[in-house]
């Protein structure tokens, strides 16, 4: 039988504030446990939180960035529930009356455009983090994170596919990047997406039971984890099996999902509004405000590297995903002038880099700059392309700048006529075979002289120079 | 002549002045009266006798070396055990928090300490301020020092009973439906609740959120004003905290009512209100009448739905202030467990009293899904019926004259296993709460055995400067 | 509305309480006992009537987004049932 696919995704991106939603401690990350800590986020008897204005101000970017409507009055709501990494014993966030509602984002798939709904945006904070216990075998509770801003941005069930669901976060990881409110660091948990998902017979209205998977963490996780539960309800239908609503894990070492431990009681939250905290309230000049400091977004940006810089389209695609490689590619680009070789150093050997090493573009052993100068070295011909190749790995090991490693190493191009000359001399009369195969029109008799020079020059030979000197010497 | 523990604050003010006092011995008077006198009243859970000392001599090298000292500097005062105290145990009277040290000061805490004020000690209450006896504290019953068969009210009972007993001659309490004011009642002393955002509430264990407030305890209104200038003000620490400007309340230390208008609403005077209440209530009326106040009935409607309101809204915002308390980053963990699920069951179950649970237990139904409109919502709404019943109201009148409960101080032990009954003692103080008005309960006459009356004075929204003009000329004109 | 143990079984669950079957009853008792009390409220017409969640009537209470000091760890997990020095913990369990 066939069957459609229905994907909802709940993006959770930490805001990228400071301090945190509630208090004045840091949102850094990677702190020693429980060092970003206080009264009011570890839950105290008798700590009040007060809401950082830096998450409003972020969230309605978000909003506006997403083409949904801004709420003028909303309040946050205490979720109820039990949980070692949630202090205080209920989650603040926004039940009936979220911060920005009604979005929408366009998602290009296999050339095919399509809008993705946006149900919701709302704020609320992040839990603590629980570590398993080597020694002891229990758990240990850090609450660094704990308090951390989130956006949760929810979509309509307008997804039908895995390719569109990572294009979908794909985009909106993008868009949240650009307008600089979260450095969705995936890795880092600071992105994260849940993901609801049924099937139904093609042609049935009715929507099927829906799974949620929660937590994942990379574009990777995400498309597997989709399929993986696409097949698995499809086993179950096939076989005359029951999908029941749960809540799921993925496991990507193993590449399966599973189902959390059924709680032995229904979720009730028992939501309500949150007494601490008073009515949120946006006037119209303000959204105005926020709207006006909103920065160049991707799709602006492609436009430009298309039709100003040249670059085809799918690397412009490519390099405008990702904000941290198209900051990296703007930066790169106006120290060269040459956006052309910037694109296409980071289309091969950049996106490689960052992936082997694991690292943001941000974090590359190799920075803009450093690109930048290595491509005006092959540019005003210091160094070939295939001498940058090996700079670049060495740039890659050290970090050193490019100008140093080729000076330290002697990678200079040879010039020097005279002295291509010399190697010339030596190849024709080592090979008297191959000067009478290329007589006798065999072209590749070329090929073979030009590399056996080149070798006796460590590759450093100026290509165009050595070429012009040994045809020059076969037509004597 | 009094004994040093009679005397009000503003007299041992005056005194350390005119330096006939020094604020040591006032301080170890104290404690001495303490080591005497609250084994029977029980008022204090823990005493701060070491660092009061210390900070006895602090104050005292500024008196000597003539540096200007606030009204409440060298005063000692009793503390409410649900204000968090830096470095000394706050237990809100539970098993629960027994060996709890907060690493932190309460926002009245702080101001106090910078006030010059000396902490004697943390008081006892009902358990997380539920309650209106002190006989729901976890460690034990303060007694009511006008007669120790009789409960000194609550939840603050501990800190109504130190001014009464002449333990501390100020002290702080907190009111969610009449924690300040029953006891001031009882104990035949003066607690205001003020304006809900007047004072910080960082610091102070939340039992339900919307209602919760300190205020003060105090021999007179002169006491009141100069603590209640110490604790109000802006805290950006609370966003539940107005932004107004300081008033200075020593200015409502006028003695008249001369074209003051004040209405008895006719709900508060009903049946459920004891005949020697009422009489000494009407006699209050007549002494206001001729001090020149105008003086009438009015209405206040929605009062018969305060109470279930009230109970509604306190013990869901309750349900959830208290999840915190899961024997994870402090308070009581059980040694009961093989599970996750075990650690914070027994922990809360063996944690908690008998009342704390029963509130949670109804909080949690009217939150719970398919009861949520038909209690907690609905209970919102009637609220902003109250409220705008006390609007209404306050369109005619300066002020509303009620009893501030509806019998005297009851017996110990009498209602504690009855807690619809117990519940009932808030009838005349809960929508005042509801509301977010202030009110203050003064002494207004005593029954036949001896026992204080108190008479509720309430007004508008951060209007306590008529409140205590009111409370002070009835004061300087009444002779309980 | 008789509420049932068994409500009130599932409310404490929810409550995260460990009741003993006598707590139960009594517990029973009373919440119907107080439920029948508030059920007045029920009798009071609130059609258009707005809902009171907060205290006063303020609005857009916000912070800078200004870091303050957080509190030193040792104070932080002085209070801690179990902590090892740096994170609370929770001792092995089965579950």
């Amino acid at each position: 039988m066939e069957y459609e696919v229905i994907i909802g995704i709940e993006v959770h991106a930490e805001l990228s504030t400071k301090t945190k939603i509630y208090c004045g401690c840091s949102t850094e990350f990677g702190g020693d446990p429980n060092t970003h800590c206080c009264p009011v986020c570890t839950g105290m008897p008798g700590a009040l939180p007060v809401l950082n204005e830096k998450v409003v101000e972020y969230a309605v970017r978000a909003g506006l960035a997403t083409n949904s409507t801004i709420s003028r009055n909303c309040k946050q709501d205490r979720k109820n529930y039990f949980y070692p990494d949630l202090p205080s014993g209920y989650q603040i966030s926004q039940f009936d009356l979220p911060l920005c509602s009604d979005g929408k984002l366009d998602i290009t798939v296999d050339g095919v455009t399509k809008d993705i709904g946006i149900t919701r945006i709302h704020i609320e904070n992040d839990a603590g983090k629980l570590i398993h216990d080597v020694y002891t075998g229990g758990t240990l509770v850090d609450l660094n994170r704990a308090g951390v801003p989130l956006i949760e941005i929810v979509s309509e069930p307008d997804i039908r596919s895995a390719d569109e669901a990572v294009a979908y976060v794909e985009r909106l990881k993008g868009i949240l990047e650009y307008i600089g409110v979260s450095d969705c660091k995936m890795q880092e948990g600071s992105l994260r997406a849940d993901v609801n998902l049924s099937i139904r017979p093609v042609g049935q209205e009715k929507f099927g039971t829906r799974t949620e998977t929660k937590n994942l963490n990379s574009f990777r996780s995400i498309a597997r984890a989709i399929n993986f539960e696409i097949e698995r309800q499809k086993e179950i239908l096939e076989s005359g099996g029951v999908v029941y609503q749960e809540t799921r894990r993925w496991d990507d070492e193993k590449g399966e999902g599973y189902a959390m431990r059924a709680k032995e009681e229904a979720n009730d939250y028992r939501y309500f509004p949150e007494p601490d905290l008073m009515p949120i309230r946006l006037s119209e000049e303000y959204i105005q405000s926020i709207k006006e400091t909103l920065p160049e977004l991707p799709e602006v940006r492609y436009k430009r590297y298309v039709e100003e810089l040249g670059l085809p389209e799918y690397d412009a695609g490519i390099i405008t995903s990702s904000k941290l490689l198209s900051d990296y590619f703007e930066v790169a680009a106006n120290e060269c002038k040459n956006a052309k070789a910037v694109s296409n150093w980071i289309m091969t050997d950049i996106i490689r880099v960052a992936k082997e090493l694991g690292v943001e573009y941000d974090e590359l052993p190799v920075s803009a700059i450093q690109l930048a100068h290595l491509i005006a070295l092959i540019d005003n011909g210091t160094i070939s392309g295939k001498i940058a190749k090996e700079v670049f790995a060495d740039m890659v090991e050290t970090s050193n700048d490019p100008e140093k490693i080729v000076e330290e190493k002697g990678l200079l191009q040879i010039s020097d006529e005279g002295a291509i000359k010399e190697v010339v001399d030596k190849v024709i009369a080592a090979n008297p075979q191959s000067i009478a195969d290329y007589k006798a029109g065999k072209d590749k008799a070329l090929g073979f002289l030009v590399g056996q020079c080149m070798k006796e020059m460590k590759g450093k030979g100026n290509p165009q120079i050595l070429n012009k000197l040994i045809l020059e010497e076969l037509s004597k | 002549m009094k004994n040093i523990c009679e005397y009000t604050a503003h007299e041992i003010h005056e005194k350390y002045i005119s330096k006939e006092l020094k604020v040591v011995d006032v301080v170890k008077a104290f404690f001495n009266k303490i080591k005497t006198d609250d084994e029977k009243i029980k008022a204090y859970i823990t005493l701060c006798e070491e660092e009061a000392l210390k900070d006895a001599e602090l104050i005292q090298a500024k008196i000597d070396n003539g540096e200007e000292i606030g009204p409440l500097a060298g005063i000692p005062i009793a503390i409410k055990d649900n204000m968090c105290t830096k470095g000394v145990k706050t237990t809100c009277a539970s098993k629960m928090l027994e060996n709890f040290i907060p690493p932190y000061d309460a926002t009245v805490i702080t101001r106090l300490k910078e006030a010059g004020a000396i902490i004697v000690g943390k008081t006892n209450m009902d358990e997380f301020a539920m309650g209106g006896s002190t006989e729901h504290s976890a460690f034990f019953k303060t007694h009511n020092p006008i007669n120790l068969n009789k409960v000194p009210g609550g939840s603050s009972g501990g800190s109504a009973a130190a001014v009464a007993g002449d333990l501390a001659p100020i002290s702080l309490g907190s009111d969610t439906g009449g924690s300040i004011r029953q006891p001031a009642a009882f104990c035949g002393i003066v607690g205001l609740k003020p304006t809900y955002g007047l004072i910080s509430r960082y610091g102070l264990v939340a039992f339900a959120s919307s209602f919760d407030q300190i205020g003060p305890f105090a021999k007179d209104i002169e006491d009141t004003a100069n603590l209640l200038n110490v604790i109000a003000g802006y805290d950006e620490m609370d966003s539940t905290s107005a932004k107004l400007e300081k008033i200075d309340y020593t200015k409502s230390l006028i003695n008249d009512v001369k074209g003051l208008k004040i209405g008895v609403p006719k709900e508060f005077m009903g049946d459920g209100v004891n005949d020697e209440v009422k009489a000494a209530v009407k006699n209050a009326v007549e002494k206001f009448k001729a001090l020149g106040a105008e003086v009438s009935e009015c209405s206040l409607p929605a009062t018969d739905y305060a109470l279930p309101t009230y109970y509604i809204v306190a013990c869901a915002e309750a349900s959830s202030n208290l999840a915190r308390f899961d024997g994870i980053r402090y308070g009581y963990r059980t040694s009961n467990y093989e599970s996750l699920d075990d650690i914070y069951k027994n922990s809360r179950s063996e944690g908690f009293g008998e009342e704390v649970k029963r509130r949670i237990i109804l909080g949690t139904y009217v939150l719970s899904s398919g009861y949520y409109d038909a209690y907690y919502k609905k209970a919102q709404r009637v609220r902003t019926l109250v409220k705008e019943g006390y609007e209404k109201v306050f369109e005619n009148y300066d002020l509303i004259l009620t009893p501030t409960a509806p019998s005297v101080a009851f017996d110990v032990g009498s209602k504690v296993n009855d807690p619809l009954e117990m519940y009932m003692a808030d009838l005349m103080t809960v929508s005042i709460n509801l509301a977010g008005v202030p009110a203050i309960s003064i002494p207004c006459g005593k029954d036949k055995e001896g026992m204080p009356i108190g008479l509720q004075l309430i007004s508008k929204h951060f209007n306590e400067s008529t409140l205590l003009q009111a409370a002070y000329t009835f004061e300087k004109n009444m002779e309980v | 509305m008789a509420i049932s143990s068994e409500e009130v079984k599932h409310i404490a669950a929810l409550s995260m309480l460990n009741l003993s079957e006598e707590e139960i009853n009594k517990y029973t008792n009373n919440l119907q006992e107080i439920v029948e009390f508030a059920n007045k409220i029920n009798e009071l017409n609130t059609d258009g009537v707005g809902e009171s969640t907060v205290a006063t009537n303020a609005f857009n209470v916000f912070r800078k987004d200004e870091p303050r000091n957080s509190l030193d760890r040792e104070l932080l997990l002085s209070n801690a049932p179990t902590s090892n020095g740096e994170a609370y913990s929770l001792p092995s369990m089965r579950n």
